[in-house]
């Protein structure tokens, strides 16, 4: 067994365990850790395709930023753990079918030689540079997708801000700007009295 | 290495209206709620000068940019043309209802200005990536809209389960795409034609190309919400604020329209035979499953969801012949669909005000009585549905059902014609309680003069076109030469 088969069975290995524990985890913090073990794995997956740019980015922009964040969504709400795992021994037997029947299915068609693929090759000599590659076709052949992805960035923005922002008349708040510009005057309000002389 | 500027001219609509977006977006950001009528006539004044964009910018020949991912062809600019100008009708209904209601916001033209984008962008994509960036663009929009109304628990729960399925079937749309690409070897449309005639040029056909096919049949399903994967029709149509329902069910349908051509006879054409029988098989449920389960319904907006569930499966019947008669036809359906439902959910937009929703059946009792001019033009509303004559909804199902008997599949037509027939009892039950049934409730209705005028030239067409056909249809057919 070369090298390269034996890190691909590796990673191959982790990443089908790893998937299976988010599932079966009771935990969800450690759904969501095992989650980001199995984007790990990915990523090393695609580094032996030699397709070093999405490794780095699944890296960088999955675990680094959305499993972060999702990590902290997940440990902030309060979610019932017996509740969420309520159905699941019971729709297991079901769950376990579907899923046998789909891995048969795709064992029987996603053959090597339905994709032109009888002997295996390497991808790419290893010289060329893909990062350059995809940066070139992005921003000349796919710059119009590419531009419409910005888009839908844009409509997200507004999406969240249009379901979260809102002013709800009976919530008390704080207006920073008023609060720093607040004299002595109108807090404290001076009253001439007599004095009192007993 | 070289590359050529892309011809930015064919896509000047689209970049016209992204810009117009950007600039209501920002207007809104500076006015007050009264001042809140700006957006909506900024929002109309770009839908408008878009549709003239994309008019005038025509020439009458397929032009194709951007390395041949956009195509600029007779279908996209009907589908455009008619997609802006129902939405200028359908922003108008809404901003009356929406300003009653006490609900409006700048968010509503502004995200459903960009899912008019997004559908723009999928009706002339030529390439499989495009399309899905345009779906995304048009589903984002779709999925905020759902739960416009923060306060509803039901909009929450439609919009929960609508993202959730929806998601799903992006995922499956995605896998479906990468195995066409994976066998393949293209992301553009006509290639993967070009390459899919030359493999089965033998007869052969791959089993992976298949298994992609069936994928990406399932996600135009769930789109268009056919049986079996009609789950969240009901209770989506039902959840959503009305408007929004109005505009999903309607131009929203229309983009789907755009989906399932480039895609099944664009991309997937050579693989007619094994995609037929899949659409016959949907044809089939969604025909029998929407008439029938839409008799038991008491709220109007989950009755005509499963009417849209029978009306998609009609639309099918088109698609599937295979022919350009059959594809015209179907276009027709789904033009003369969308503007028998945006007519229909008018009523009900003018018939609710704050604090009451016209969605209940018992609502419409005595109607006739009460309102009859907007009675009677329910009343076309629902016999189009029914597909009656001489309204424009019978002139639809005749030249589906001529279509798929020209292709000698007559068991089907029959079918077809039966399952209508059981449908007619649920329109015509609409029609019963408006005018023969009584209700001691008063309904204040106060349609100001565009509002009532649109809906009246709104519902007075399905007769117009019904009795006078030709044009219409002959601008479909022009479509597919």
């Amino acid at each position: 067994m070369t090298n390269e088969a034996m890190f691909f069975y590796l990673f191959s290995a982790v990443l089908v365990s790893s998937a299976t524990m988010v599932v079966v985890a009771r935990n969800s913090v450690r759904a969501v850790l095992f989650l980001v073990l199995c984007f790990v794995s990915a990523s090393g997956l695609w580094i032996l395709l030699q397709a070093e740019f999405l490794a780095i980015v699944l890296v960088l922009v999955y675990v680094g930023a959305v499993m972060v964040m999702f990590l902290f969504v997940v440990m902030m709400l309060d979610v019932d753990q017996a509740q969420l795992k309520a159905g699941f021994a019971r729709h297991l037997p079901l769950g376990l079918l579907v899923a046998a029947v789909m891995v048969v299915e795709m064992l029987l068609v996603l053959q090597p030689e339905n994709f032109g693929l009888v002997t295996a090759e390497n991808v790419g000599s290893g010289l060329t540079s893909n990062t350059k590659a995809i940066g070139r076709m992005l921003y000349t052949d796919y710059f119009y997708p590419f531009e419409i992805a910005a888009v839908v960035l844009l409509v997200g923005i507004v999406a969240a801000i249009s379901l979260t922002l809102r002013k709800r008349p009976d919530s008390r708040y704080i207006d920073p700007s008023e609060q720093v510009g607040v004299k002595a005057s109108d807090r404290l309000r001076m009253v001439d009295m007599e004095s009192d002389n007993r | 290495m070289n590359f050529a500027v892309p011809n930015f001219l064919p896509a000047l609509p689209e970049i016209f209206l992204l810009v117009s977006i950007c600039g209501v977006l920002v207007v809104d950001l500076f006015l007050t709620d009264e001042q809140r009528w700006l957006t909506y006539v900024l929002a109309q004044f770009a839908l408008l000068l878009t549709a003239l964009a994309v008019v005038f910018g025509f020439s009458g020949e397929t032009v194709t940019t951007f390395g041949g991912m956009f195509i600029g062809d007779p279908l996209s600019v009907l589908l455009k043309v008619v997609i802006l100008l129902f939405s200028t009708v359908i922003f108008l209904y809404s901003f009356h209802y929406l300003r009653a209601g006490g609900q409006l916001r700048g968010e509503f033209f502004t995200l459903a200005l960009f899912g008019i984008l997004g559908m723009m962008i999928m009706v002339s994509a030529h390439n499989l990536l495009l399309f899905y960036v345009g779906l995304e663009t048009f589903s984002l929009c779709l999925y905020t809209l759902v739960a416009y109304n923060r306060d509803a628990p039901k909009g929450a729960e439609a919009a929960v389960k609508y993202f959730f399925l929806g998601a799903l079937s992006s995922g499956l749309l995605l896998y479906g795409f990468s195995l066409l690409y994976g066998t393949t070897g293209t992301l553009s449309i006509p290639e993967m034609a070009a390459v899919l005639t030359a493999a089965g040029a033998d007869g052969s056909v791959n089993p992976a190309t298949l298994f992609g096919v069936v994928f990406v049949v399932i996600a135009i399903a769930f789109k268009l919400g056919l049986v079996p994967f009609h789950m969240w029709v009901p209770d989506l149509y039902e959840g959503a604020p009305t408007p929004v329902t109005l505009y999903l069910s309607t131009v929203g349908k229309l983009a789907a329209l755009g989906m399932a051509v480039r895609l099944l006879v664009d991309g997937l054409g050579p693989l007619f035979v094994h995609w037929q029988e899949l659409l016959v098989v949907l044809a089939v449920l969604s025909i029998a499953l929407g008439n029938l389960v839409a008799i038991v319904q008491t709220n109007i907006k989950r009755l005509l969801a499963y009417s849209t569930i029978s009306h998609m499966g009609f639309f099918l019947l088109g698609l599937l012949t295979g022919t350009p008669d059959g594809y015209s036809a179907a276009l027709y359906y789904m033009v003369v669909y969308a503007l028998t439902g945006i007519a229909g959910f008018g009523v009900i937009l003018l018939l609710s005000r704050k604090g009451f929703e016209a969605e209940r059946i018992d609502d419409y009792k005595g109607l006739g009585r009460r309102q009859p001019w907007y009675a009677f033009l329910m009343m076309l509303v629902m016999l189009s549905l029914a597909g009656v004559p001489p309204l424009v909804g019978f002139w639809a199902k005749y030249s589906v059902l001529m279509s798929v008997i020209s292709i000698d599949m007559i068991w089907l037509a029959l079918y077809a014609l039966v399952f209508s027939v059981v449908g007619a009892f649920y329109y015509l039950r609409v029609i019963k309680v408006m005018f023969f049934e009584e209700s001691p409730m008063v309904q204040p209705v106060s349609a100001t003069a565009d509002m009532h005028w649109t809906l009246t030239l709104n519902a007075l067409a399905l007769l117009g076109f019904g009795l006078i056909p030709g044009g219409l249809l002959d601008f479909c057919r022009s479509v597919w030469g």
